[in-house]
């Protein structure tokens, strides 16, 4: 592998079977009298961000009031898909890592939830908790051995991974096998408080994405944020510094495997329905595809992408047949005119 | 370092949001109650998307027929697709039940499919007719008072063709049947009746469509008859794979229905020629309303229908008779029920009840791919095996009350 | 021969007939990824547009040979108008980008070939002489049609063996594969050799796709599953080496094609046929994944290495 020139200025890939990430994120705007900001920070702006939380809690009621109860599962969906991009995005953007067998940490939550369930287990208390070890501990696993090679072969061998857990999946039949496993409800949280109801289990799920989001944003912004984006940037000369790159990307990645498995845990309950398509590569291209739709390496950016991507396909395939068309067109578009994803498009240009 | 002095930009989220927000309340609203809303979720694309496509076909010929209503009210039918998959197809249904909120589901081909579907559409107490997939476990155990098979329970034909190849004399057979529920209850009926010698018994994936390392194992196992239960675009592949292997000189093949069809016929034709199949249902049974079946779905989509296309007409008429029955009171699902229950429709099979598990007591009928008169190559009727037939799992149902 | 002997020798050519048309798409796509550094998720896009042609083109002319050439001729233009109009743009930019940008033509090209063509699969037969079986041993006959592929494959093999090693635009590839700043410096037309290297790449996958549209379904979607083969056959036999893609592509076949026969067979006797027949493909697949983790982590330039 090519010896990867020490930079001064921002870092170009000497490598090119190492191109993997893009230029770092444009550093935020500083506001007129602090210090200026960090480029390794991500402040959260309360200013558009409570309002969008608040519109987010305002949505089952206002649903609810049009009989359109099927959009809070929707929404649902949509903040599960959230908080499994912006997993990945952690690993990804932050950390650098392009993994392609991401959805199935989200997967084997989902199953962990669903086997659980089978065998009566229905507390949610254990069965969450259960599948994020379960998918922390997967992610351990094919970290340890992914973080010693770099480049496509990374991409690969994640893929390689997660494909070899699909194919498990589907031949264990005890567990559904590729017809998949019928939950027959959704886990309890405590006596007499189910999540039956749709709304109820919104709530909790946003409750928990938020949590999640502004644990993953006080992460970025400590030291250990800091040095996973710094380990991004030029590997060599944190290790010169005593920055160990395996460790602190192998604690990112099983982090992130973690939050994976929760938001599978929760998807599983969702739709109360799990099999192993949810493993698949196409699920993790879907999942890559929302990230950098919404912006690699951007606080945003794995919501941005959920939301836009999930959203598009929910309202085009309502008007017309061949929605997809128009999907695979306007992703094109924004890879094309809009290189950083959309949240990096209104940010100010640098170099 | 350097920082610029960029203009405050909002990140576009809120806006997305908003817009987005706006958009989806455009989507379609709840519909007005005097009307019949059918939910056809169907396999309409890949190798089995001829399977779904005649079902689609039968049953909006017979709402065509009926002067776009079913039961007197005006019927509006939402055809969405399943991808064969039982995820899509799950997120599909609670699209349908929630957001189009019908009063009816119908369509699913697949057996995989029907049992990820089957529990949501229960539970929200929206009735399901089937036309055709038909799990034992439907049948038996988990028999639903909303599900009603207005086709056949999966092991009927499989168990017509055991009775045949045991009756014809065959010693050792090789059996092979997708791996997924369907599958399993078609080679489970088949050997209810067959008692023979059991060469090989293979389950392929439900998306494999070369048969060559099966069709190796025949080759070695040397059985002097095949049974396949190979739906659709899977059993034109096997058939013109196991014709193109020499095979079909030592080995006669046997198979259900819908491996024997029309759609296999039109794809496959001569190389066909001898297969028996058996079936609840050809196009050729003599009564009233098969022959204007058969004679309408030529004029109007310019083929002739099979096994499918028949099951989906059927079960938008047994709908059309419930719907009349209860005046088009659908909020009373009780009545529904009782209506659906007692089936006062007129099949294209002739007469037509149901037993206490909801699915259907009939005859079979022995078929074999022949040239008819006009040298088309098609099939004929050539007896019953088969009267009054009713379902293994019987039994085993409790019917719950709804 | 016995039923076992006549078992394995039916398999290794079932085998080896997978694994020459799974060599047709991953030497065009060893090619696009080793030369121009491409990570393109629309090259299972290009064989299914290729076997769709092919099959119009059949039916249409009611011949198939000549069904097969159209179908190669049209798509290897498509892929070149592909390249020239979109692909291009994405050279540059990293590899996430190209992942995005290549799997939103997958999404255009799925859908496009939807509206044009129908969501039900498209028939194919093979040409009438080659239907039925060859006698290739006493008493043991092998489908022609499978022999058919097996010739094609192996010929456009030997073809391309001589087109990369023995002739100046083969050297020129080989240059762009191994270094391409100091092929461009040596005067090679980077643009062209690029456009002429994706529409080839183009030409073969819909070669492939028209080979083997008799034997599965010309289907919409049909280049994926396929496509993810094809990438860990280049990963196993090394991003940019013809040599590496044929060797991947035929142990690959090989393995694929043995466990799914093989392995139920092995596990019949304790798991009983339902079991074993969803262990066995299973089992095969992830057979081929070990292979390519195993070779990634000992030998991670793939077992032919382009570079020196």
């Amino acid at each position: 592998m090519a010896e990867r020139p020490v930079p001064s200025v921002p870092p170009a890939p000497a490598d090119p079977a190492d191109r993997m990430t893009t230029a770092a994120p444009s550093p935020s705007p500083s506001p007129s009298a602090r210090p200026p900001a960090s480029l390794l920070d991500h402040p959260l702006r309360w200013r558009t961000a409570l309002p969008m939380l608040l519109l987010l809690i305002a949505l089952p009621p206002v649903a609810l009031l049009l009989r359109e109860e099927f959009y809070i599962g929707l929404a649902t969906r949509v903040l599960v898909f959230a908080l499994a991009a912006t997993s990945l995005n952690l690993v990804l953007g932050f950390g650098g890592m392009v993994s392609f067998g991401h959805a199935a940490f989200v997967g084997l939550g989902a199953y962990a939830v669903g086997i659980l369930m089978q065998q009566g287990v229905t507390s949610a208390w254990i069965a969450w908790p259960a599948a994020m070890a379960a998918s922390a501990l997967f992610a351990l696993l094919v970290g340890a051995i992914s973080l010693r090679t770099r480049g496509v072969y990374f991409i690969m061998i994640t893929l390689a991974f997660a494909q070899m857990l699909y194919y498990l999946m589907v031949s264990l039949k005890t567990w559904g096998g590729d017809d998949g496993l019928a939950l027959p409800g959704r886990s309890s949280v405590a006596a007499g408080f189910d999540l039956a109801s749709d709304t109820r289990f919104y709530y909790v799920v946003l409750a928990l994405c938020v949590l999640a989001f502004l644990g993953i944003q006080r992460l970025l912004n400590a030291r250990f944020g800091h040095v996973l984006q710094a380990l991004r940037e030029n590997e060599t000369r944190m290790g010169a510094i005593g920055f160990p790159a395996y460790r602190h990307q192998l604690v990112a990645f099983t982090l992130a495997g973690g939050l994976a498995g929760l938001a599978g845990a929760l998807l599983a309950n969702q739709s109360g329905f799990v099999s192993p398509a949810l493993l698949q590569w196409n699920q993790s291209g879907l999942l890559l595809v929302m990230v950098i739709l919404g912006g690699v390496g951007h606080l945003w950016g794995g919501v941005v992408g959920a939301v836009v991507f999930l959203l598009l396909e929910e309202v085009l395939s309502a008007h017309t047949l061949h929605w997809q068309f128009a999907l695979g067109a306007v992703l094109l578009a924004v890879v094309l005119a809009a290189p950083r994803g959309l949240a990096g498009w209104r940010r100010g240009r640098s170099a | 370092m350097q920082t610029v002095a960029a203009s405050p930009s909002r990140p576009p989220m809120l806006a997305t949001l908003a817009a987005f927000a706006a958009l989806a309340c455009a989507a379609p609203l709840a519909q007005a109650a005097d009307a019949v809303k059918v939910g056809l979720l169907s396999t309409l694309s890949g190798p089995g998307a001829g399977l779904g496509v005649d079902i689609r076909d039968g049953f909006q010929l017979a709402v065509k027929q009926g002067g776009g209503k079913l039961g007197g009210l005006p019927a509006e039918v939402v055809v969405a697709d399943d991808q064969q998959s039982p995820d899509v197809a799950r997120q599909t249904a609670d699209r349908l039940i929630k957001r189009d909120k019908v009063d009816f589901m119908t369509g699913i081909v697949f057996s995989n499919v029907m049992l990820a579907v089957g529990a949501p559409t229960f539970q929200s107490k929206t009735f399901y007719v089937s036309a055709n997939a038909g799990p034992s476990q439907y049948a038996g155990e988990q028999c639903n008072p909303y599900f009603f098979s207005a086709s056949y329970q999966n092991d009927n034909l499989h168990e017509a063709v055991g009775k045949t190849v045991a009756d014809k004399g065959f010693k050792r057979v090789a059996l092979l049947a997708p791996n997924y529920p369907a599958g399993k209850d078609a080679l489970a009926g088949f050997k209810r009746f067959y008692k023979g010698e059991i060469a090989l018994e293979s389950y392929t994936p439900l998306n494999q469509l070369d048969y060559g390392a099966e069709i190796a194992k025949m080759r070695a196992a040397k059985p002097d008859a095949v049974y396949i239960f190979l739906p659709g675009g899977l059993g034109i592949n096997f058939i013109k794979q196991f014709v193109g292997s020499g095979l079909s000189k030592d080995m006669t093949l046997f198979g259900p229905g819908f491996s024997a069809d029309e759609d296999v016929i039109r794809a496959v034709g001569a190389p066909m020629l001898g297969m028996f199949n058996s079936s609840l249902w050809a196009h050729d049974l003599d009564n009233a309303a098969n022959k204007r079946f058969v004679a309408d779905f030529q004029k109007e989509y310019g083929r002739l229908p099979t096994l499918y296309a028949a099951q989906g007409y059927d079960a938008a008429r047994l709908i059309d008779g419930a719907v009349r029955d209860v005046k088009g009171r659908l909020d009373d699902k009780a009545a529904v029920r009782k209506a659906l229950e007692a089936a006062r429709f007129e099949s294209v099979r002739g007469p037509f009840r149901f037993n206490t598990n909801h699915f259907p007591i009939q005859d079979y009928y022995l078929r074999v791919v022949t040239q008819d008169a006009q040298g088309r190559v098609t099939n004929r009727t050539l007896g019953t095996v088969f009267r009054n037939h009713a379902d293994a799992y019987v039994g085993a149902c409790k019917m719950p009350a709804a | 021969m016995t039923g076992a002997g006549v078992l394995v020798l039916e398999q290794s050519l079932n085998g080896l007939q997978f694994g020459l048309m799974l060599f047709l798409l991953a030497a065009g796509l060893t090619l696009v990824f080793g030369i121009m550094d491409m990570i393109n998720l629309a090259h299972g896009s290009l064989y299914m547009v290729g076997a769709y042609l092919v099959a119009t083109a059949a039916v249409a002319s009611d011949s198939f040979w000549l069904g097969l050439a159209a179908g190669i001729a049209g798509t290897a233009v498509l892929g070149m108008l592909l390249e020239v109009a979109v692909l291009r743009r994405l050279y540059q930019r990293d590899h996430l980008s190209q992942v995005l940008g290549t799997f939103a033509i997958l999404l255009m090209a799925n859908e496009g070939v939807r509206m044009l063509w129908g969501s039900q699969p498209v028939a194919l037969n093979p040409p009438a002489g080659l239907a039925g079986p060859v006698e290739l041993l006493p008493g043991f006959l092998y489908p022609a049609y499978r022999l058919l592929i097996i010739g094609v494959g192996l010929a456009v093999a030997a073809l391309l063996y001589v087109l990369v090693t023995r002739t100046r635009i083969g050297m020129r590839v080989r240059a762009g594969a191994s270094n391409r700043e100091m092929a461009r410096a040596m005067g090679v037309d980077v643009r062209r050799l690029f456009t002429a290297v994706f529409g080839f790449g183009a030409a073969l996958c819909a070669l492939a796709g028209g080979l083997l549209g008799p034997l599965l379904a010309v289907q919409v979607g049909m280049g994926e599953s396929i496509l993810i083969l094809a990438f860990v056959v280049i990963v196993i036999g090394g991003i940019g080496s013809i040599r590496g893609a044929f060797f991947g592509a035929l142990l690959v076949g090989v393995v694929d094609t043995a466990g799914r026969a093989l392995i139920p067979l092995a596990f019949d006797h304790w798991l009983g046929p339902e079991a074993a027949a969803g262990a066995g493909p299973a089992l095969a697949s992830i057979l081929i994944y070990l292979l390519m983790a195993a070779v990634l982590f000992w030998k991670p330039r793939g077992l032919f290495p382009a570079h020196g």
